[in-house]
């Protein structure tokens, strides 16, 4: 299936598509959408983070000048008991839609209650204040532990724990226990002649994209609802508004405006379904918009953890067993990334026996969001750390002893499948033939770390459709929305096939209505599963294209041959054209050539990573500095390697921010305290050194140019990475995220 | 509702004239007054830098300037940087050295690096790290933007 040859276009670094759009402020984000008669929406949110709601009075709202409607779930269809299956498993439809308008309960600080529309947004915004909400205030519970404990506050009066199948009598806060067990672990700790096991807990972080979210929503007299926003899947706001909504789908289409960051945090919906309500309740088009507190207190963070691992080895650095209970918060409503974390927390190593519990956990804070490669970088916080402390205590090279314990093809990942061909031992021997891994590092307060880090991709739909133009160059149709620069990775796919230039591509992002079914940009997917589908189509297209040059020269479809951007034929005739000069005949040919693909892949295979980084430790202070940065992943084949090496860059400096500054800090009443970007402190580039990008290309099988994702792993080693630099620095073992100055000065006893 | 004012400002050099209430930001009045949207707003209280523009040769975040304030002034946007058949040397180094992936915070930094480079063409990394500091990018690391602004004022 793989092509192995070499390409013309696939690994070039062409200028993308929509460059010049986003360099000079012409593209189009969510927010900047308008249209005639717009109006203007805000959202009112909950003051406590756990209470009940005795009464909603509107009234007052609704009487102040430029007001033209308010909406509360009341306006919501009856969610009942429905499980709706939505892409990404089931989900409760009522939790779904508690978390767009709250009808009962409050359960976190930032919970919608209610939204106005109005002639302006400053009147918008004075509404909301006047809408009078009754409150039974509640005690909230803000730790997973504690959410754990039996006589803990409960969320939900209904939810009971299901445990491998079983569902327990009494309600609780634990809403699931998954288990995954490989071998004997019992046997494998007792042939160890180290064992090491720490206990972690890690913070809330947020995905932190610098676009709020956004929606402007209006109903034709039709009764068709039309959403303009930002997303990473029109298809997926098209489902979750269609079932909140109890809408047909057909009824609904969705614009995917440009969009301003997601990292995992735009696929569940917010404001959307908000906007439709107060767009049927007005009969206008209504953009609502959030304010950056309103995204940290009111969007899916991901979980704060506590993760306890525990890894037995033999003297000379064979892991023989390793145990991890990872407890995960959800936030309000079930659903945390425990069940990735743990597919991922031991999928660097083959190690015999193995035994995973992982628990999701409701507590008072915002649900739970996908955030890069989500639940892997908490689990890996402790699995590698740990590991870094049975090298240390057995005085083997950390990177040794990975390679030592290295996953290979073959080996079976502890919840089940067997890896496909991986580029594990080739990204650690990258590693280890760095120079940043051999130079010195012998100052005082200086250390160096390292860590390792996997993620599985995900396949998934994706349709592409190709219209072929007469000057020969191509209009690529695709329903994958760009964050990062996939315009120019899909495009690239199709040009090689066709032997075009990349610039020889107009890629365009459209509606639902304009594209086949099309998952979100999201599980690293896009670049090689939209990929893939532009691939099928551009052969679509070739296969077309040769029928034409057949019925050209009157031979048979099987003597036309296709190379390098020319179709020959072959016995016989001593024909030629070039692929654009054939595009210029079509109309006489037969006429116009529209190719399609379609895929839903399940080859994506798996991506690993290993970093090193160099810091140094201000002992006064306890701030750490990153000095050096070296950041090596395996791509399977780097299709423009500008962009790869952009999401190991910026993986790895979100990796750093979560290490170092970043976590939702609560108050005892479960107030956020810090919900600005000045308190939130994500890293500036005043913070930073350049991070050293390495790309290895382990092809991967399940993709015709090799290619697997790159986005999500490069966020799963930086936290253990530094935890480990800052243990080569001051010997302080750091088990709490983020490692901030004051939790370093404590980690030194200093205070 | 507040009565609307009347301002006259210069903007990316020419005149201009709009009305628009006491508290509306100069982030507000360009983007819903003037439906000039380049500039952007990823936080609204300054500390983002999505929403840069240079105000009388100054940079400045839009979402601190009242609308009102920019009365003979000179405010210049990421709209008036290029020519109109010409991209500035920054969105050119911007687009070579793919020094954007969502691109949101991309029109910011652009305006923070033309400032600059205005007021310092041969800005040392230290230098270029130091003045965009008020600028936040999510997506990128900031390897490449920083590579980006130290490409183009080696190109000027």
């Amino acid at each position: 299936m793989l092509e192995n040859k070499e390409y013309k276009v696939i690994g070039t670094r062409p200028i993308r598509h929509d460059g010049v759009d986003k360099v000079t402020g012409r593209a189009l984000y969510g927010a900047d959408f308008q249209a005639a008669g717009l109006l203007h929406g805000r959202v009112l949110r909950s003051p406590h983070a756990h209470a009940r709601i005795i009464s909603i009075d509107t009234s007052r709202a609704e009487a102040l000048y430029g007001v033209k409607g308010v909406v509360t779930a009341k306006d919501l269809p009856d969610a009942g008991d429905k499980i709706a299956d939505l892409g990404e498993g089931a989900v409760n439809l009522k939790h779904l839609c508690d978390n767009i308008l709250a009808s009962d309960k409050v359960l976190y600080k930032g919970h919608a209650v209610a939204a106005v529309a109005a002639t302006n947004p400053h009147i918008a915004e004075e509404a909301c204040t006047l809408i009078d909400v009754e409150y039974e205030v509640l005690p909230p519970v803000l730790e997973v532990r504690q959410a754990m404990e039996s006589d803990a506050p409960l969320l939900h009066e209904h939810l009971k724990t299901t445990s491998m199948g079983e569902t327990a009598d009494e309600p609780s806060n634990v809403a699931s226990h998954i288990q995954h067990k490989l071998g004997d672990p019992e046997k494998g700790f007792a042939e160890a002649d180290i064992i090491v096991e720490r206990d972690f807990v890690t913070g809330t972080v947020h995905q932190g994209y610098i676009e709020p979210h956004n929606a402007t929503a209006h109903y034709n007299a039709d009764g068709q609802l039309t959403i303009w926003c930002s997303t990473q899947g029109a298809f997926t706001v098209r489902e979750q508004v269609a079932e909140i909504l109890q809408y047909p789908v057909s009824k609904i289409k969705v614009v995917p405006m440009e969009i301003g960051g997601g990292f995992g945090g735009k696929i569940s919906v917010y404001i959307k379904p908000v906007a439709a309500l107060l767009a049927k309740k007005t009969g206008k088009p209504v953009k609502v918009l959030m304010n950056r507190a309103d995204v940290f207190e009111g969007t899916g963070p991901t979980p704060a953890s506590f993760i306890r691992v525990k890894m037995g080895a033999t003297k000379e650095g064979k892991l023989t067993a390793a145990q991890a209970y990872l407890a995960f918060e959800a936030g309000a409503y079930p659903g945390s990334p425990v069940g990735p974390g743990a597919m991922c927390i031991f999928a660097p190593y083959s190690i015999e026996n193995v035994i995973i519990d992982g628990y999701d956990v409701v507590v008072n804070k915002p649900k739970t969001a996908p955030y890069r490669a989500p639940g892997a970088p908490n689990a890996a916080f402790g699995s590698e750390t740990v590991l870094d402390e049975i090298a240390e205590k057995l005085d083997i090279d950390p990177l040794e002893i990975r390679l030592l314990n290295a996953a290979k093809e073959g080996d079976r990942r502890a919840d089940g499948p067997i890896h496909p061909r991986i580029g594990c031992i080739e990204t650690l021997e990258a590693a280890k033939a760095h120079p940043h891994y051999t130079a010195p590092n012998g100052k005082k307060h200086h250390g160096r770390g390292i860590a390792s880090g996997y993620w599985f991709n995900i396949g998934l739909e994706s349709s592409v459709t190709i219209n072929v133009n007469s000057d020969g160059t191509i209009n690529l149709i695709e329903g994958s929305t760009d964050i990062g620069g996939t315009r120019a990775s899909i495009a690239m796919q199709a040009a090689e096939v066709l032997g075009i230039p990349a610039e020889s591509v107009n890629p365009s992002v459209v509606d639902t209505n304009s594209v086949g079914y099309t998952a979100v940009t999201g599980g690293s997917r896009t670049t090689y599963a939209t990929g893939y589908a532009a691939y099928e189509a551009a052969q679509n297209v070739k296969q077309q294209m040769i029928a034409r040059a057949a019925k050209l020269w009157e031979v048979d479809e099987a003597n036309v041959q296709f190379a390098d951007g020319e179709f020959s034929s072959i016995n016989g005739k001593e024909e030629q054209i070039s692929f654009r000069d054939l595009c210029a005949r079509l109309g006489e040919t037969g006429g116009p050539i529209v190719g399609s693909g379609t895929v839903n892949p399940g080859g994506a295979g798996g991506a690993y990573a290993t970093h090193v980084v160099d810091v140094t430790v201000d002992e006064e202070t306890g701030k750490v500095d990153i000095l050096r940065y070296t950041a090596v992943q395996d791509a399977g084949k780097a299709i423009h390697p500008s962009y790869v090496e952009g999401q190991i860059q910026g993986g790895a400096v979100q990796g750093i921010g979560w290490a170092l500054n970043e976590e939702y800090i609560y108050n005892a009443e479960g107030e956020m305290t810090n919900a600005s970007f000045l308190d939130y402190r994500m890293p500036t580039c005043l913070d930073l050194p350049m991070i050293d990008a390495v790309i290895v290309e382990v092809p991967n099988p399940g993709h015709p140019y090799g290619v697997r994702g790159v986005g999500e792993v490069p966020i799963v080693p930086p936290m253990a990475a530094i935890a480990n630099a800052i243990y080569d620095a001051i010997g302080v073992r750091m088990t709490e995220l983020p490692m901030s100055p004051d939790r370093l000065l404590k980690a030194m006893g200093k205070i | 509702m507040a009565r609307r004012s009347h301002v006259q400002t210069t903007l990316n050099g020419e005149t201009v004239e709009f009305l628009c209430e006491p508290r509306q930001s100069l982030l507000e009045v360009l983007r819903d007054e003037l439906h000039l949207t380049g500039a952007k707003e990823g936080c609204n209280n300054g500390n983002c830098g999505a929403c840069s523009v240079i105000l009388d040769g100054r940079l400045v975040n839009s979402c601190l300037v009242l609308g009102v304030e920019t009365e003979g002034k000179s405010v210049e946007t990421i709209e008036g940087v290029a020519d109109p058949d010409k991209l500035h040397p920054i969105q050119d180094a911007f687009l070579e050295n793919a020094a954007l992936q969502c691109g949101i915070c991309t029109p910011g930094f652009i305006m923070s690096a033309k400032a600059l480079l205005d007021e310092n063409p041969n800005p040392t990394e230290h230098e270029v790290r130091y003045w965009l500091a008020g600028n936040l990018c999510r997506c990128t690391g900031y390897d490449k933007i920083v590579r980006a602004v130290l490409d183009a004022a080696a190109a000027k």
